[in-house]
């Protein structure tokens, strides 16, 4: 394999061994700021065993995503130079907002949040948790503005061989960007509502601390719930923005060979793409495609055929990520709002099948999340920046095959046992259950 | 162009504050095993730093951030030319910030005896290759650009940066970050543990010093820093702050105001920095073939419009983050005592 090749690969083994965390991250800190706020609304203990317990877990996770955070960061120098230089000016620029406004934040109240219960007042410490799931989600917002660019360039002119800003407000305000954003963050909150409701299902099913973790699995079920509608509207935005802007990716998404209108869809197809065309095609819903791609059942869809060979995604990972994530988001609306009604009921714990369910869901929003960037990068392929620039012309040409190996090597080996070494802490700790003394935290808190 | 200058300043602040604040935690890192005598003392020392050294490391990916917006041709190149030694960087960053965290996460003394191990490598590794890095780019890294035809060359491995001068800049920052951070430990703890780090940065000093002033005479033959220098004597004041305060660490080590000392370490970290990052103006990394060839703060630089923005994004919000990490380390500025640590289950 070439440097191009090796370097695509560690890219996409060390970005979605990041974004196994990150989700997380995302929901569970608003989840336990939310605990807290209630602790310190209503003083009930129950809401404060609730922050430290998840606060232990999202903790755990906590550390490996901020650490595989810099690789990422590193690795566009690194990898892709070319790819750097030519765009730096204007994809440069959400970066490092994003470490000043953002990650700062994040990572200065963590330390006052882990640290501080002792230190700062009751408020104080809540205001903490609360600045750290903001500049999470912030964090969030510049990145993904970052992302959708080289998804949807804009705001620049092509001048001195390279790419370069002429207009901010286009940047910050492209609706790409944005719209995934929004698609992001509930997706995330999907994966810790799950997280938090199969961890209480574990619990629940053997008895355990059952007010503790009845109100956490009802908690996560409305957050749930929520999300994931949410997941599903904004991800219906998201499909007609990537009809309107990457037509080649929709097509790879949706399979689709030949222009035309009132596209339907077949709910079972399989791409056959040395053919260009799909060898199984059943249960067809007629004009289905155009109106998930404009809204309007005789909408214009146009077909992979009208792209040159060389500017098609694959289309058979784009098409089967697209597929399976549409399905497993619509199966966490319909867990999630069976959880919303059995968590009202007295006996949660009795309904042992359905969390057995639940249990055996937690890696599904996480697997979900995953196909979503499947279909986001493959889909956009074989461009790094839309209609921009080739993926090829960005990799790094002062690098070897040999250098890219022994780091794609040692990522997948350093990562490999840091993985195994979290999952085994976060299942130690999630199957400990809470800790019942708090007479350290509650005796001096509010000190000064 | 004042832009660029604008930037050459921000981006030399943001890398010798970067130095300066995880220097102490790097430092405290690799000297831990020397000054910590049980378990309880190594938490100890481990929680001194717990609150605040991933703040401390936002600094790095800002300093990174800001490479790659405003002077994207240097970022891009200074991170493929030096791809191994920055991947060895990054391993031992991970290995770090989880080691932190993990090392109380279980019991055992194994367990613990490898986060041990891990946290000292991890911290020494980084000092090392940070001064090896910024020794080669002082020299000048062995390149070949042309901006007209935006071709890139370099004639250069891991190896080529591990020449005399290079190492012994490796050198200067391992025991630079060792004295800063014996005298963090000193300042952040109490009773034996805080003794045994006063008195290792007493010894270290000496040492310190006499890499310091070779270094400070090996620049002259092995860079071009000093041309700055001899063209604006003015800004000798730089190099002159940077050994005063070196100076200083020792008359307040010898007096036993730690405080005063550790004040002076911060400096001394950040003018050494500022001594060599002047003498680079305005190139950001020289090439040591060809000086056609050197990645300049014009040649490599964003447009002015995206100059422009950053610097009011980093005007408006540099400040906001010095505040409120001025307020935090004032929260946590009290000395870290084995009751703390073992009375606190949130501790590391």
């Amino acid at each position: 394999m070439d440097a191009l090749t090796l370097s695509r690969l560690q890219f996409a083994v060390t970005c979605m061994f990041h974004f196994i965390f990150v989700p997380l991250t995302l929901g569970i800190s608003i989840m336990i700021a939310w605990m807290e706020t209630r602790y310190v609304l209503t003083g009930d203990e129950l809401w404060l065993r609730m922050t430290k317990f998840w606060g232990k877990l999202f903790l755990i996770n906590f550390a490996l995503g901020v650490v595989t955070g810099i690789t990422m960061e590193f690795q566009f120098g690194m990898n892709w130079a070319e790819y750097s230089r030519y765009v730096g000016d204007i994809f440069g620029a959400p970066l490092a907002i994003e470490a000043t406004v953002a990650f700062f934040l994040e990572s200065v109240f963590i330390g006052l949040w882990i640290f501080g219960w002792n230190k700062v007042s009751k408020k104080v410490h809540l205001m903490s948790i609360w600045l750290v799931a903001i500049a999470t989600n912030l964090s969030g917002l510049w990145i993904l503005l970052a992302n959708g660019w080289m998804q949807h360039p804009v705001g620049y002119v092509l001048r001195n061989n390279r790419a370069e800003m002429v207009d901010f407000m286009a940047l910050i305000t492209n609706p790409y960007g944005l719209i995934k954003f929004g698609h992001q963050i509930v997706s995330g909150y999907t994966v810790a509502a799950f997280f938090v409701m199969g961890v209480s299902a574990w619990h629940l099913l053997r008895k355990n601390e059952l007010e503790f973790f009845k109100r956490s699995f009802k908690q996560a079920a409305l957050f749930g719930l929520l999300s994931a509608v949410l997941v599903g509207v904004i991800g219906d935005f998201h499909a007609v923005e990537v009809a309107k802007v990457q037509p080649s990716k929709f097509a790879a998404m949706e399979s689709v060979w030949n222009t035309q209108r009132g596209v339907g869809m077949n709910l079972f197809m399989l791409p056959d793409e040395k053919n260009e065309r799909n060898s199984v095609e059943r249960l067809f819903i007629p004009n289905m495609v155009s109106i998930l791609a404009f809204h309007d059942p005789n909408a214009e869809v146009k077909g992979l055929k009208d792209f040159p060979s060389d500017e098609r995604p694959p289309v058979l990972p784009v098409f089967l990520s697209f597929r399976a994530m549409v399905g497993l988001g619509t199966y966490f609306i319909l867990a999630s709002l069976v959880a919303v009604f059995l968590s009202r009921k007295k006996n949660l714990e009795d309904y042992r099948l359905f969390l057995t369910i639940i249990l055996l869901s937690i890696p599904l929003p996480y697997i979900a999340n995953q196909l979503g960037w499947i279909v986001a990068e493959v889909g956009r392929q074989p461009w790094i920046v839309y209609g921009v620039l080739k993926t090829a012309a960005g990799v790094s040409k002062n690098i070897s095959a040999a250098q890219v190996w022994v780091s794609l090597l040692g990522f997948t080996v350093l990562y490999g046992g840091l993985g195994l070494i979290d999952i085994y802490l976060l299942t130690k700790y999630a199957k400990q259950g809470p800790d019942n003394d708090l007479s350290g935290i509650i005796k001096t808190e509010g000190r000064n | 162009m004042e832009l660029q200058i604008t930037w050459f300043v921000l981006w030399g602040v943001l890398w010798a504050v970067y130095f300066m604040l995880d220097g102490f935690v790097l430092g405290m890192g690799f000297m831990s095993g020397f000054l910590a005598k049980n378990d309880t003392e190594q938490r100890v020392l481990i929680n001194t730093v717990g609150p605040v050294w991933d703040g401390n490391e936002v600094w790095l990916v800002t300093a990174g951030g800001v490479t790659f917006a405003a002077f994207p041709t240097t970022y891009a190149l200074m991170f493929s030319n030096l791809y191994t030694a920055l991947l060895l960087l990054l391993f031992a960053l991970i290995v770090r910030g989880v080691a932190f965290e993990f090392r109380g996460k279980m019991e055992g003394l194994a367990w613990k005896a490898a986060w041990d191990k891990a946290i000292t490598v991890s911290s020494f590794l980084p000092a090392l290759l940070f001064g090896v890095a910024f020794g080669n780019i002082f020299k000048g890294i062995p390149m070949r650009n042309d901006f007209n035809t935006v071709t890139f060359a370099y004639d250069g491995s891991l190896l080529t940066l591990l020449n005399p001068y290079g190492l012994l800049t490796g050198l200067l920052f391992v025991m630079l970050f060792a004295v800063h951070g014996s005298l963090y430990a000193a300042i952040k703890t109490t009773g034996d543990l805080a003794k045994r780090a006063e008195n290792m940065a007493s010894r270290l000093w000496l040492p310190l010093m006499i890499v310091a002033v070779t270094f400070i005479g090996y620049t002259y033959p092995a860079t071009r820093l000093y041309d700055n220098y001899l063209k604006t004597p003015l800004l000798l004041i730089i190099p002159v702050i940077a050994v005063l305060s070196l100076l200083l660490i020792k008359v307040f080590t010898i007096k036993s105001e730690l405080h005063r000392a550790f004040i002076f370490s911060c400096l001394t970290i950040t003018f050494v920095c500022f001594t060599g990052i002047a003498g680079l103006f305005p190139n950001l990394i020289p090439s040591s073939i060809d000086t056609a060839s050197n990645l300049t703060i014009y040649n490599s630089s964003s447009n002015p419009y995206t100059l422009k923005v950053m610097a009011i994004v980093a005007f408006i919000f540099v400040p906001i983050v010095i505040a409120y990490k001025i307020w935090i380390y004032r929260i946590f500025r009290a000395r870290v005592t084995n009751e703390d640590v073992l009375g606190d289950s949130e501790a590391y």
